[in-house]
Parts: C-alpha cells; sequence; structure tokens
C-alpha cells in the first residue's frame, strides 16, 4: 500500500520544507524530492512538537487530563476536551444534564466555525492571497470573544469538565451569539466572491490533490478531507452523541475528491454549524450545568473508549483504567495524523504549487499530529 | 506657467551664465543623475508606504502608524534599519555574482528611468529608438534575478530563478506586442511622438477596442514582468519562501526591494505613455471650457496621477488574487496571451493602415 520512500535519481533536487516553512503552518518537516517543478515524493517527519501528551495523562487524574488535551489540537479545544469528558462520563456511567449538554454542543460547533475561518484564511494565504486571512479573522475574532467571556480563555478553553462544563455561561452569551450569527450572515458573501468565485482559485483547486473514496478509507481519512472523497463518516451522524441526535442538520458530502471539493466541504459545513447554533441559541434549558460528581474520580478496572467530530474529522480517546484515580493508558486516535499519512499520494506527480494546496486542504494541526 | 520644464529651463540658463557652455553640460548631468538617484530612492519610500497602506485599507486594518504623522516615515525608519544591518554571504555562495546582482536589478531600474516623459518638456534623454530601448533593457533584469537565484546557493532561491526567468522571457513577448500595437498606430519609436499624437485624445479610447485589448495584456504581462502577485512565481512565500532573495539580508535585500518597486513605477509609467497620453491632459472634443479645465492642471501631476492610478491596480490585483501555478502561468501567455495579441497587432495594423482610428 505505501509506496517506497527515498528513491533518488540523479538530477532529483530534495528540498528539506520546514520544519520552519511559511506553508506548513508549524513545525512539520516535509522532505520533498523534486525533478523540476514536479513532485516525485514527499516525506513527512515528525517529531518537533512531540510533548508525549498520552504519558503526561497517565500522571495526571481524571480531572486533570483534560486540560492538557486541549494543547493538541488547539483550533477544536473544546472538542477535544468534549471527547476525554465523555470518555470519563462513560466510565463513571454519568448522566450529563440537559443544559450542560446543550452547551456543550454549542461551544463545539462555535469552535468548529472558528477552526474553519482561520483554516479558510490560511488556506488562501497558501495560494498567496494574503487578504482573505484577515477577513476570516473579523469573524472568528468574534467567537474568541464569546469564548473569552464564558471560559475565560481565547484559544486554550478547558471549559468541559467530567459530568457538565465548568461553570454556567455568561449573561451575555446569546445575545453575543446572536450578533455573531448576524455578522456572519452579513459577511459570508464576501468569501464566495473573494476566493470560491474567483477563477484563479478554482483553478488552483480543481482536479488537484486526488484522494479516491477507497484511499480515503485504507489510509483512516476522517472529517472533511473523507467527506470531500463522498465518504461518508461524520461522527455526529453515525454515532450522535449530547444531543446531535435531536438536531437538525446535514453531513456536507462532495464527491469531487480533489481539493475544492474538499474546499467546499469545509465553507458548507461552517454554514450547518450555524443553523446548529440557531436552532440552540433560544432553547438552552434552564437547570445544572454539571452533574454531582465525587471530589476523586475513579474509573472502574476496563477499557474506555469514545469519539467526536473534531473540525478536522474523529478524534478517539481510549482509557485503559486500572481502578486508580489515573488512568493506566490513555491513546488518542488524532484526526490530522491519519490525514498527514495521505499527502504524498495525492501529491505526487503534481506541482510544488499543488502540494501546498493540497497540504491546505488536509487543514493540518501539527500539534495534533505530534501530541 | 509653474511647471518642471521651466524650472529646468531656468537651471540651465542660469549654469550657462555662470560656468559657459560646456561646464554647465557637464554639471546638468551631474544634477541629472543626481535626480535619477533621488527619484529612484523616494519612489522607493513613497511605493512601499503606499503599498502597506493599500493593504492595510484592503485587509480592514491600519497599517503602520506610529512613525511620523500617520505613519507617513515608516518606510524611511526601515531603510535606516536595513542600512545598518549586516549583509550577509551565505557560505558557499559564489561572493562575486552574489554580491553584483542587486545592483544590476538597481542600475536596470535606474537605466530605464531615462527615457521617460515626466512632464511636458521634461525628459531625460528622447532617443529615437524609446520603446526599443525600454523592451531591451528591461529584459536585462531578468539576469540579476538568475544571477541571485544561482549564487545564493540555495535551492529555494535557484528554482524561484529558474521559474523567474520562464516567466519574464515569456511575458516579454505579449508586453512588446502590446506595445508594438501603439507604436504602428502612432508610427514613431520615440517617446515624445507617441505623447504628441495623443494631444486630442488618448490612445486608449482612440485605438477602438484593439488598443483596449492591448492595454489588459500591456497590464497582466507588465504585472508577470515584475514579479508581482498573482504572478509572483518567484517569490512564492508560501512555495519558496522568498524565492530568489531568500538569502538577502540588510542593504542588499533593500535593494532588490526598492528595483521592485521602481520597476512597478517604470512600467506603470510606461504603460501611462503609451496608452493614457503621459503627460497630456484629458481632453474631450470640442468642450473648450472642460479642455481649458484641465490644460490648467501641471503636466507633471497628469503624469504621476495617471502611474499611480495604474500603481494602485497593480496593487490591488497583489492583495486580493491568489497565485497562479507555474504551469497555468506559461499556459496563460503561451496558449491564451501571445495568440490574442498577434492577431490584436494585426487589427490594429489594418486600423492604421486604413486610419479608421480616430
Amino acid at each position: 500500500m505505501f509506496e517506497e520512500v527515498g528513491t533518488t535519481t540523479e538530477g532529483d533536487l530534495i528540498i528539506n520544507m520546514g520544519p520552519q516553512h511559511p506553508a506548513t503552518h508549524g513545525v512539520l518537516h516535509l522532505v520533498v524530492t523534486l525533478n523540476g517543478e514536479t513532485i516525485k515524493n514527499v516525506e513527512p517527519h515528525l517529531g518537533y512538537i512531540h510533548r508525549s501528551i498520552e504519558k503526561m495523562c497517565e500522571s495526571l487524574t481524571y480531572r486533570q487530563f483534560i486540560y492538557v488535551t486541549s494543547r493538541m489540537d488547539y483550533l477544536s479545544a473544546h472538542i477535544n476536551n468534549h471527547a476525554c469528558a465523555m470518555c470519563v462520563e462513560k466510565g463513571l456511567q454519568l448522566e450529563v444534564p440537559p443544559r450542560a449538554q446543550v452547551i456543550r454542543v454549542l461551544m463545539d460547533e462555535l469552535t468548529r466555525i472558528a477552526s474553519h475561518e482561520l483554516w479558510w484564511g490560511a488556506m488562501a494565504m497558501d495560494l498567496g492571497a494574503f487578504t482573505p486571512f484577515f477577513h476570516a479573522f473579523r469573524e472568528r475574532e468574534s467567537i474568541n470573544d464569546i469564548m473569552e467571556e464564558t471560559c475565560g480563555a481565547r484559544l486554550t478553553m478547558n471549559y468541559m469538565v467530567p459530568g457538565g462544563v465548568m461553570h454556567d455561561l455568561h449573561p451575555n452569551f446569546q445575545r453575543r451569539v446572536k450578533d455573531f450569527l448576524q455578522l456572519y450572515k452579513s459577511k459570508v458573501h464576501e468569501y464566495d466572491e473573494m476566493v470560491t468565485g474567483n477563477v484563479i482559485f478554482q483553478n488552483r483547486m480543481k482536479g488537484v490533490g486526488i484522494i479516491s473514496a477507497e484511499d480515503a478509507i485504507s489510509y483512516g481519512c476522517t472529517g472533511p478531507v473523507a467527506r470531500g472523497s463522498g465518504v461518508s463518516c461524520d461522527v455526529r451522524k453515525h454515532y450522535p452523541y449530547e444531543i446531535y441526535d435531536k438536531l437538525q442538520f446535514d453531513e456536507i458530502l462532495e464527491t469531487g475528491c480533489d481539493s475544492f471539493a474538499r474546499y467546499m466541504v469545509r465553507v458548507r459545513e461552517m454554514n450547518q454549524s450555524i443553523s446548529i447554533i440557531e436552532q440552540l441559541i433560544d432553547n438552552i434549558p434552564e437547570g445544572d450545568f454539571q452533574a454531582k460528581t465525587k471530589a476523586v474520580l475513579k474509573l472502574p478496572k476496563g477499557e474506555f473508549y469514545s469519539k467526536a467530530e473534531t473540525a478536522r474529522g474523529e478524534l478517539g480517546v481510549y482509557i485503559v483504567s486500572e481502578g486508580g484515580t489515573t488512568p493506566y493508558r490513555i491513546k488518542f486516535r488524532s484526526p490530522g495524523f491519519s490525514n498527514l499519512s495521505i499527502l504524498n499520494r495525492m501529491a505526487k506527480g503534481g506541482k510544488i504549487g499543488d502540494l501546498i494546496a493540497a497540504m491546505g486542504t488536509l487543514d493540518l494541526v501539527i500539534p495534533d499530529i505530534d501530541r | 506657467m509653474w511647471s518642471l520644464s521651466n524650472i529646468a529651463a531656468n537651471i540651465d540658463l542660469w549654469l550657462n551664465e555662470q560656468v559657459g557652455a560646456t561646464w554647465a553640460v557637464v554639471l546638468e548631468m551631474v544634477i541629472a543623475g543626481v535626480a535619477v538617484i533621488g527619484l529612484f530612492a523616494t519612489l522607493g519610500l513613497v511605493l512601499v508606504i503606499m503599498e502597506r497602506k493599500v493593504s492595510a485599507w484592503m485587509q480592514i486594518r491600519l497599517g503602520p502608524n506610529r512613525v511620523g504623522p500617520k505613519g507617513m516615515f515608516q518606510s524611511l525608519a526601515d531603510t535606516l534599519k536595513l542600512l545598518v544591518k549586516e549583509g550577509m554571504t551565505p557560505g558557499g555562495a559564489d561572493k562575486l555574482l552574489f554580491n553584483v546582482a542587486p545592483f544590476v536589478a538597481m542600475i536596470v531600474a535606474m537605466l530605464l528611468l531615462a527615457p521617460l516623459a515626466f512632464a511636458k518638456d521634461f525628459q531625460l534623454w528622447d532617443l529615437n529608438i524609446g520603446v526599443l530601448y525600454i523592451s531591451a533593457v528591461s529584459s536585462i533584469s531578468v539576469i540579476s534575478i538568475l544571477m541571485a537565484g544561482w549564487a545564493s546557493n540555495n535551492k529555494y532561491s535557484l528554482l524561484g530563478a529558474m521559474r523567474s526567468g520562464a516567466q519574464i522571457v515569456s511575458y516579454e513577448l505579449s508586453a512588446g506586442l502590446a506595445v508594438l500595437a501603439i507604436v504602428v498606430l502612432t508610427g514613431s519609436l520615440r517617446i515624445s511622438d507617441i505623447i504628441q499624437a495623443q494631444e486630442n485624445g488618448w490612445w486608449l479610447f482612440k485605438g477602438h477596442i484593439p488598443a483596449i485589448i492591448a492595454f489588459i495584456i500591456f497590464i497582466i504581462a507588465v504585472t508577470a514582468e515584475t514579479n508581482r502577485a498573482p504572478f509572483d512565481m518567484a517569490e512564492a512565500e508560501s512555495e519558496l519562501t522568498a524565492g530568489f532573495h531568500t538569502e538577502y539580508s540588510g542593504m542588499k535585500f533593500a535593494l532588490f526591494f526598492l528595483a521592485e518597486y521602481a520597476n512597478v513605477f517604470i512600467v506603470c509609467a510606461i504603460g501611462a505613455t503609451l496608452f493614457l497620453g503621459g503627460w497630456m491632459p484629458f481632453h474631450i472634443g470640442n468642450w473648450t471650457a472642460f479642455n481649458g479645465v484641465m490644460d490648467w492642471i501641471p503636466s507633471s501631476i497628469w503624469f504621476f496621477g495617471k502611474t499611480f492610478a495604474l500603481i494602485f491596480l497593480i496593487m490591488w490585483f497583489r492583495w486580493t488574487f491568489p497565485r497562479l501555478r507555474i504551469d497555468q502561468l506559461l499556459n496563460l501567455e503561451w496558449k491564451y496571451l501571445l495568440p490574442i495579441s498577434m492577431f490584436n497587432l494585426l487589427l490594429v495594423t489594418l486600423i492604421a493602415i486604413m486610419g479608421w482610428h480616430f
């Protein structure tokens, strides 16, 4: 399945793209073998930002380890925390109060929009257009403000705790979210005008970075990357958690298999998230925001697995418990790692510009890959 | 009336009185040289701050606003910083070529300032093959990029230089053919003749649709030739970090930077001269009063106004369009622009022969 790497012939140019490179969005190191402008091989080298989060989690209690996971995929901090909290709740067989469930889903969807906004700006920047980045940040900033008010942080929120959320919503929350929805709707046409409809952009994205549906499945791609190839894999639909089964939303599927299909999946997903938020924002039930839990959590002996749909795909949390206050072993199945593995297959035979575009549509967050 | 040509004439008169004819010529050459260097430096500073302000405006941010009123002295401060920075030469670089390359880029830009008419009767060198001179000299600029890319001993630089070589050589053709359209209409290669021919209307309006096509092709081609986005393949920061000047720092980098902006000014000035009548005021048929008002505006303002309008257009491209891929870039030239501009040239020739233009 995996092509042999490192075969070079006379006249090949080997370029080390990264660990510091404007297009790798972090400390990803790609060893690219080029024949002129054409890519012969791409070999990602990882480990530059490995912090052994899984090992760290083993020495932290079930309340504490969730905070570390904000630092994995920092653009989906809420959803990482959510997946971990769900796994612990599964072990404790804890029922989450309805108010907390709604708050969690609202936060998840806001995070998803914020993450896709950042990706959208960075994607355009990868293709050489700088202005969209700032326009995307205008909307993202108001989401960050909402987060800051309620959670006290703008990036690593640490808001989800086993049994619910850490504290109640800020009184301004509903008003601020409605303001954001209004802002987003008044500005979203700019996205299409500036990037989606642009001829140069479409020519750069269509027909490059092909991932067939078979490849997407066999490489373990999830999230928008797989859905761009027509593989239905939305955890929110297939294994609904919290209140997702009661909500009206579509799983976005595109069958283009190319970079443009993955782009469209994310852009359309933002609209779905907006619609989820609209359904919930006026219907937040009253009640507790946190279930009553013991001060010290102890999971029964056994293995627990839960998964959530982050902005990048399926995040799996696997906890092995020996019955103590700390997990015996934790394994995260991060979406970015699997999505990155297909890069070589996508980029091979293309030009350098295609590699950058293809890498952009994978929406890589390097700390998520390295952990 | 107050104009640049009056000032020049007064200086000439005064020098002739003071030092005699021979020395006056020598001194005037020195003054002209200093003026070109001064213009070159000023243009760099003005265009950099203009680009930063334009991009800030498009990107809903403020841009530089700390140094001087509204940040207007920001580029002066940047220049000072670049002047005192160490100019590093990477190990394994070809020292001679590496250090000479930025000067070649700068000299090309300076040479191109010679045949431009900045105002009525205000031109350094009105040579009889002005347009040909511009085409010839501007193609030297690719050599400086190739030198920089090759001598840097850096793979990104090399790739950038090779891209740039392919690009400039290709787009030179369309730019040349678009310029030829105006030469055919005018019947002269001399810049002053071309401007004079637009006395009662600019070629953009007089030359029917072929002139408009030639203008559009010219704008696309010169954007590519000056390595500006969406054709900034040679730099392509998201692909090649900084392309051919990855290894340059300090003043050597600043010279490339200056040369880029000077080139933008020059191609826009050429565009303004050929298609928009240079320093010629905007006249409409026999609206005498209107034409009188237009004539009252100094010719240098007309020239710089048109040029900066075109510069704004090119900056607008840069901050809104994504970059093309290298093969799309070459396809655009060889499959679309070149055949269109060749056909267009035939049309223009027909129009010129039949005398259909106004």
